[in-house]
């Protein structure tokens, strides 16, 4: 599903500030992988880069989605090839209604699949369906794109969008970071739904407590720039009790 | 720098070159008093120019030349008219004459209406005492001397009298045939206490035109004016809204440009009984050569009033836009309410967008804001929309239509507003 192979990049307006320093992993169609590792290691970074956010310039390496290159591509391209990213932080855009973004965003992408659009009543009863299982309230989807929303109504306003969009990889960013329990609960269970053998996850994360709701097949440990190490489940464990050092003095030596 | 006493000189001699040999138009007896009136402001005041100090971002010189240059005229095939689902009173004017056959019939409950030239004949006294009164109130304390060459050349226009509810709107449109018509619109506009009428125009008007509409609105009356002022690129021209309001009335007006070489909307507004309510909006959208100036001026008169004045423009590829916005609070005005915002987005960094707002307060107990802010589309906005599959354009038109928003929001009806909306989408993704 998705490959990437010795990724390098730095600033654009700094060519000195080296971020990815050589980022290699595969993630299966159906699989869920983590990426975990401490502030400034490049997790974030790595999601822009995929999905093609300004301001980054790719020096070195391939990522490929069904080995399409997605770095040749603008950001509506990867969309449309099925990419997604839950941004860690979902912008809000006054004077847009969420409703009109999101029909204009499946549509988008249904013609760029060369699929048909969806009428204002199809689109309706999709939306509202898949609202429900996520507790979004008609009043939401009313309003401007997460302008007066909480952190725990963005983040469920992301995994909407994910639902109705279908994107084959997901690559969620710090999905849990401001949300309490249920908020976590309620955002996990809209991503296990979506979960099956055609779909798969690249799951962002400083704790380890989401994987207790997302659970991961692969876990990756990413430190400067780079996958440090790679595991199971139990290195998402590993880390929650004993911190980064450990992993860190070990990748050092 | 040119001595102030060698610049009236100029200005008054190119008023009196401009009016030498012109003959007033014919009327009857107060009118022909009232136009008199108006062109002896005209040469005491002399024409604008752009060294003056209220036209210093607009250069006055296409409105002031002796004739209008030609305007291509816009093809509007295959665009859905303005206003075309609302069931309104149409009211036809063609190079600015009056076309009564393409009108329908003058006929709605709780409004009178006739044209001007009808007026000038007979003796209403409503009329008579409106011509030319507002306009004239208005050269104080900036001198607005294009309104007053209007008031005395203009030989077209319609009187509009409201006495009770009215039950649709009454719908001014505009059409061109001529590229170089240079037309002169004169409106008169009385709302009787606790009356209500929305009056709509649209339409470009002329190849050049210079338009005055005076609003009277009693105690207790409302009205509401929505505008479109056409897209036909290449046009000159200059509107005043002159609106004085009395106790617990209401005025809410809205404009909405695309496109013109030179457009200027001057609206002058006096708050003259309590509790007044005067709301003024803009949205613009220019592309290359165009200039567009919203020149305001409200003078809160009476205690308790509010005000709002809400302007945005979308400008690129060297488009020009001005904002002057002045809010005076006289020492009587307590407890008054002003607000003021005006935003330019631009698209490119050839675009231009000059602001002026002012606040002028005597009163003490008064809440009174104001906010100019420019900028560019917002590139996070813009990769959130692109990182959903919407393409680059269609992002940014979302955007566009977003920042625009907030001015369309002013108009009261929703169905207008939708209108509006649409026909502004429509022209923005035709040229995306």
């Amino acid at each position: 599903m998705l490959e990437i192979n010795n990724l390098h990049c730095e600033l654009e307006e700094d060519s000195e500030v080296k971020i990815l320093r050589g980022v290699s992993l595969s993630v299966k169609p159906g699989e869920v992988h983590a990426i975990m590792g401490p502030n400034g290691s490049g997790k974030s970074t790595l999601s822009y880069v995929l999905s093609g956010r300004d301001g980054y310039e790719v020096t070195e390496g391939s990522a490929t989605l069904e080995g399409a290159d997605l770095l040749e591509m603008e950001p509506e391209e990867r969309a449309a090839a099925g990419l997604f990213l839950a941004f860690q932080y979902p912008v809000e855009i006054p004077g847009v209604g969420n409703m009109t973004f999101l029909r204009t965003a499946v549509n988008a992408q249904r013609k760029a699949r060369g699929q048909d659009e969806l009428s204002a009543g199809e689109f309706l009863k999709l939306v509202r369906a898949k609202a429900r299982e996520l507790q979004i309230d008609a009043e939401m989807l009313k309003r401007p794109v997460n302008v007066g929303f909480s952190g725990g109504e963005k983040k469920r306003n992301e995994i909407l969008q994910m639902a109705m969009l279908e994107p084959k990889m997901c690559v969620l960013d710090e999905t849990d970071s401001g949300l309490d329990v249920d908020a976590m609960k309620l955002v996990s269970d809209g991503v296990n739904a979506l979960r099956d053998a055609g779909r798969s996850f690249l799951v962002i994360t400083h704790y380890q407590r989401l994987l207790n709701h997302i659970k991961p097949d692969v876990v990756h440990i990413m430190s400067e720039g780079r996958i440090i190490k790679t595991g199971g489940p139990e290195l998402a464990l590993e880390v929650e009790e004993n911190g980064y050092g450990d992993l860190l003095a070990e990748a050092a030596s | 720098m040119i001595p102030r006493a060698k610049l009236k000189a100029q200005k008054v001699d190119a008023a009196g070159a401009l009016l030498d040999g012109v003959a007033l138009p014919e009327g009857g007896a107060w009118i022909t008093r009232a136009r008199k009136a108006a062109r002896e402001r005209v040469l005491e005041m002399g024409l604008p120019v752009k060294r003056d100090e209220y036209w210093k971002y607009t250069d006055p010189r296409r409105l002031t030349d002796a004739g209008a240059a030609p305007a291509a005229l816009h093809d509007t095939q295959g665009e859905a008219p303005v206003f075309g689902q609302i069931d309104r009173v149409k009211l036809v004017f063609v190079d600015g004459v009056f076309d009564p056959q393409a009108s329908d019939a003058m006929d709605l409950a709780g409004v009178e209406i006739c044209t001007l030239a009808q007026a000038g004949e007979s003796d209403l006294h409503w009329a008579r005492d409106l011509y030319g009164t507002l306009e004239a109130r208005g050269q104080r304390p900036v001198e607005r001397s294009l309104a007053s060459l209007n008031t005395a050349q203009a030989r077209e226009g319609l009187l509009i009298r409201v006495t009770a509810k009215a039950e649709k709107p009454i719908s001014i449109i505009y059409h061109r045939s001529s590229a170089e018509a240079d037309a002169m619109v004169h409106h008169l506009v009385r709302v009787e206490a606790g009356a209500e009428a929305t009056i709509l125009e649209n339409g470009p008007l002329a190849a050049r035109f210079n338009q005055v509409m005076e609003v009277d609105i009693a105690d207790g009356a409302t009205l509401h004016h929505v505008r479109a002022q056409g897209r036909d690129h290449e046009r000159a021209g200059v509107a005043h809204l002159f609106a004085r309001l009395g106790a617990r009335s209401q005025l809410k007006s809205f404009t909405l440009t695309a496109n013109g070489a030179l457009i200027r909307n001057e609206a002058v507004v006096w708050l003259d009984g309590a509790e007044g309510s005067a709301h003024l909006a803009g949205a613009t959208v220019g592309d290359g050569a165009f200039h567009h100036d919203d020149t305001v001026y409200i003078t809160h008169g009476a205690p308790r009033c509010e005000s709002r004045q809400v302007f945005k423009k979308v400008l690129r590829h060297g488009a020009v836009g001005v904002f002057q916005g002045k809010i005076l609070v006289d020492q009587i005005a307590q407890l008054t309410d002003g607000y003021q915002i005006s935003q330019s987005l631009l698209l490119d960094e050839d675009a231009q967008f000059l602001a002026k707002p002012e606040l002028e307060i005597y009163a003490d107990d008064v809440k009174c804001s104001h906010g100019s802010t420019s900028g560019e589309i917002d590139p996070v906005q813009l990769f959130y929309l692109r990182a959903r599959g919407l393409s680059e354009d269609t992002a940014k038109l979302l955007l566009v239509l977003a920042f625009l928003a907030e001015a369309l929001d002013e108009i009261e009806d929703a169905g207008l507003a939708e209108d509006l909306r649409d026909r502004l989408e429509a022209w923005l993704a035709r040229r995306a």
